[in-house]
């Protein structure tokens, strides 16, 4: 197998539990965390639901898979862009999502948010500069 | 650097078309697959959002859903190409990545 780097980008437009996707989605994420790329994770439409805190599972009988988001700082997933005009269209401001973070390896360990809120212009362009999309 | 994007569901039925339409880059393709041929007919709700769009990008229809669904060629919103099997997979070796809208 190649040497080379890949950036892999991880589309998610879909709110969780409702469908096996966003967790499905999860799981290739860390999984793929092992191959060493360079990866991200978008988040729009109702895939922004996917990043809320709060959430409650116990009456639906499914497990409750939001806690996984935190660890995705340990594996060097540190990029998860949340696109602004989804969070605005269903009421949603980044206050209603998890505070997740990554410890910056390059600058002392600082922690630091690994969330960024970007347009649908910035959205866009990040996945226009990608190599792989796979979309969920 | 182009990106094509493909899209299976109808545009009446989920925002899945109206999504990508927001985030093409000039120079992109979209392919429109299985029910998303629908999106293709001249004068649905999103007909002038997609008419604005072709200046910069191009959209296909997939002959095979369109006969499918009894939907000729000259019903199509000007500017909307068709394609074979054989132009799907041309289309995806002439762009550097492929998006699917799920």
């Amino acid at each position: 197998m190649s040497d080379e780097v890949k950036k892999f980008l991880y589309v998610n437009r879909k709110a969780p539990y409702g469908s096996i996707y966003a967790l499905e989605s999860l799981e290739v994420v860390l999984i793929g965390a092992a191959f060493e790329q360079e990866v991200s994770l978008a988040f729009l439409d109702d895939g922004v639901f996917q990043l809320t805190k709060g959430q409650d599972t116990k009456e639906i009988g499914v497990k409750n898979f939001s806690p996984t988001y935190r660890a995705l700082g340990d594996y060097d997933v540190t990029k998860l862009y949340v696109e602004e005009e989804s969070l605005k269209e269903r009421g949603l401001g980044i206050d209603d999502l998890q505070y997740l973070t990554y410890e910056d390896e390059d600058d002392d360990y600082k922690e630091k948010p690994s969330i960024k809120v970007v347009s649908r212009k910035e959205m866009a362009d990040i996945m226009a500069e990608q190599d792989i999309i796979l979309s969920f | 650097m182009s990106t094509l994007h493909i899209v299976n569901k109808s545009p009446f039925e989920t925002i899945n078309l109206n999504s990508c339409l927001n985030h093409v880059k000039e120079g992109d393709s979209i392919l429109l697959i299985e029910d998303a041929v629908l999106g293709a007919l001249a004068q649905n709700k999103l007909a002038d959002n997609i008419s604005e769009k072709l200046g910069e990008i191009s959209i296909f229809a997939l002959l095979a859903d369109l006969s499918a669904r009894g939907i000729g060629r000259d019903r199509l919103i000007s500017g909307i190409k068709t394609t074979d099997y054989a132009g799907f997979v041309e289309l995806v070796a002439n762009n550097e990545r492929t998006q699917s809208w799920l």
